[in-house]
């Protein structure tokens, strides 16, 4: 038996998990979006990652990213290190991409801000 | 003088959907901004999780703000940045604002409603009792955001992270993200003030210990934190005695609450709330001040930026009916036991002005489960929904019809809850 917290949404459902005869049986969510979120916990944690990248613009020196869709979890820290290597250096929109595929694993960085709307 | 219907003071996703809403009526409006980039504390908030409820997607706080300032720049809506408002005097048919900018140093502008969408602000190490001098190192969890998201700095290597607060958890993983260590998460109320999913994905998700009913009671170090001193408490919040631990940290963060900023408000008169530290409004948010509404962060402190914006929706029709005149008025007092709830806004109705469906906001006082929430007009229930499971860090929401309701002054609004 494992208890689980659901991070989909505010809500946050306290879950159980059981496994019987190598199903796994959920109880607690308060929709379906908390059942396939405790199953992926159990076989394969993954979490959207977000963070800052450095730029070159002394009005916006850090623009914020995220990964464009889930991680493995125990991949967060590795993919930290990747985004700590870029410098950018030109005017990026809402959702241009940053590093793409990064470290292989299918997902991309992207930026999370239009730095038009801020920078002249 | 400058003349515009409506002046909307503060930026963030308050005053942006509020200016949205007032466009929509074809009033004209200027937005007063005392930082050069809109979008208030959003800016800052790079972690998802913001419009679950109004856009059906995991948005970060950047993302959100977006989507609102972009429309206002199409719509042409006009803001005045890094402006401050110095003084508002009420006139008779408004009120003068003096502000102050680089480009215009001082000036005057006439407005016929205002909209305080100003925000909130961060509990600090004055309000919360800790022996020791203040050295460098000691930070509210906001400005630690500021400094790490914003300026890309890391203000501490090893912390300790006082208060549950929401923020607070975001940052414990934020700065163990950026290679800080975060030595654990004291709390002296013996239930966390943030929200369940912060604690799983901020601090279960990277080993952080959160300690219940414990307190920074000692901070160490001259000139930079050097250490604290973490202590349990009792019942009434007193440290015990035999339980002081050392811990050698180079910051402290605090995070132990926000509180609604009402300055500006207090300065015009407006009464304010002890519950929620915030203005008293009616159903369309205005304070006893006619003409001045407020909304968001500066009404009541929101963990969902979703209700911020509703909030700054229903805040900006108010200002459009007043400037119509067509508001009449007669209030009532929506009454609650303050055992059972935190609070409840609106804390009146005005029953002069009813064509829109009421949306009340509460927080309960303590975790319930299965609560039902009852609204009475007199002694007829008008209202009734069941709530599996309610906590103070969670605000409600509870939306009333109000059609066939007998509103009247000898009927006084309550708020029940049954357990
Ligand atoms: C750190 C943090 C984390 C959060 N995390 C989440 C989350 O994960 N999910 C979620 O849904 N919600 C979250 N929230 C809640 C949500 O972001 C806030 O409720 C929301 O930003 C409040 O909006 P607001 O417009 O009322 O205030 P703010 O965003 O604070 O905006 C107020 C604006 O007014 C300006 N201002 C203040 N005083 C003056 C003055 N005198 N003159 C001119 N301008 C002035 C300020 O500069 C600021 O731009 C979080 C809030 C905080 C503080
Ligand atoms: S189970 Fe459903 S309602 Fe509960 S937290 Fe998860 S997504 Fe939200």
């Amino acid at each position: 038996m494992k208890k689980i917290t659901c991070i989909v949404c505010p809500k946050g459902c306290e879950m159980t998990v059981n496994q019987q005869n190598g199903k796994i049986i959920v109880t607690g969510n308060s929709c379906k979006r908390g059942e396939k979120f405790a199953v992926d916990e159990m076989l394969h944690p993954t979490r959207t990652l977000q963070s800052t990248v450095k730029t070159i613009y002394k009005q916006m020196p850090r623009i914020s990213v995220k990964t464009n869709n889930v991680i493995p979890k125990d991949k967060i820290f590795k993919v930290m290190n990747e985004i700590a290597k870029v410098n950018v250096k030109n005017k990026l929109k809402n959702g241009d991409v940053i590093i793409k595929d990064v470290l292989n694993l299918g997902v991309d960085v992207i930026s999370t801000v239009d730095m038009n709307l801020y920078i002249n | 003088m400058e003349q515009y219907d409506v002046g909307i003071i503060g930026s963030g996703p308050a005053g942006l959907a509020a200016a949205i809403e007032i466009e929509k009526n074809g009033l004209s409006q200027i937005i007063i901004e005392r930082e050069n980039r809109p979008g208030g504390i959003l800016k800052q908030c790079i972690h998802d999780g913001f419009g679950l409820h109004r856009f059906k997607e995991r948005l970060s706080g950047p993302e959100y703000a977006e989507r609102f300032l972009t429309e206002v720049i199409n719509k042409k809506i006009p803001i005045y940045k890094n402006t401050f408002v110095t003084e508002i005097k009420k006139d008779k048919d408004g009120f003068v604002l003096t502000l102050v900018n680089s480009d215009k140093s001082i000036f005057e502008t006439h407005v016929k409603a205002l909209i305080l969408a100003n925000g909130c602000r961060e509990r600090t190490a004055k309000q919360v009792f800790i022996h020791g001098t203040r050295p460098s190192g000691v930070y509210t969890a906001g400005t630690a955001q500021y400094f790490v998201n914003i300026s890309g700095y890391l203000p501490c290597k090893k912390c300790v992270i006082l208060g549950s607060g929401d923020i607070g958890l975001i940052m414990a993983r934020r700065l163990t993200l950026e290679g800080a260590e975060v030595c654990g998460v004291y709390e002296a109320k013996s239930m966390p003030s943030g929200l369940t999913r912060n604690i799983a994905q901020c601090l279960n998700d990277f080993d952080i210990p959160l300690h219940l009913s414990s307190t920074v009671t000692k901070i160490h170090g001259n000139e930079r934190v050097e250490a604290v001193t973490v202590q349990k408490v009792d019942g009434h919040f007193n440290p015990i005695d035999g339980t002081e631990e050392v811990i050698e940290c180079d910051g402290l963060i605090l995070s132990v609450g926000l509180i609604p900023e009402n300055e500006l408000a207090k300065s015009l008169g407006v009464q304010m709330d002890y519950h929620t530290k915030g203005p008293i409004v009616n159903q369309r948010l205005m304070t006893n001040v006619k003409g001045v509404f407020s909304c968001g962060n500066a009404l009541h402190v929101n963990d969902l930026v979703d209700y911020v914006s509703e909030s700054a929706e229903i805040a900006a029709r108010g200002a459009v009916k007043h400037i119509k005149k067509q508001d009449r008025e007669e209030q009532i007092n929506v009454l609650f036991d303050d055992s059972k709830f935190l609070y409840i806004v609106p804390q009146k109705i005005n029953i002069k002005d009813l064509d829109e469906d009421i949306i009340f906001y509460f927080r309960s006082k303590e975790i319930v489960k299965d609560a039902v929430v009852k609204i009475k007009a007199g002694d007829v229930e008008i209202f009734k929904r069941k709530y599996p499971s309610i906590k103070p860090p969670e605000m409600e929401c509870a939306c009333l019809n109000i059609k066939d309701i007998d509103f009247s002054t000898e009927n006084q609004i309550t708020f029940e809850m049954k357990i």
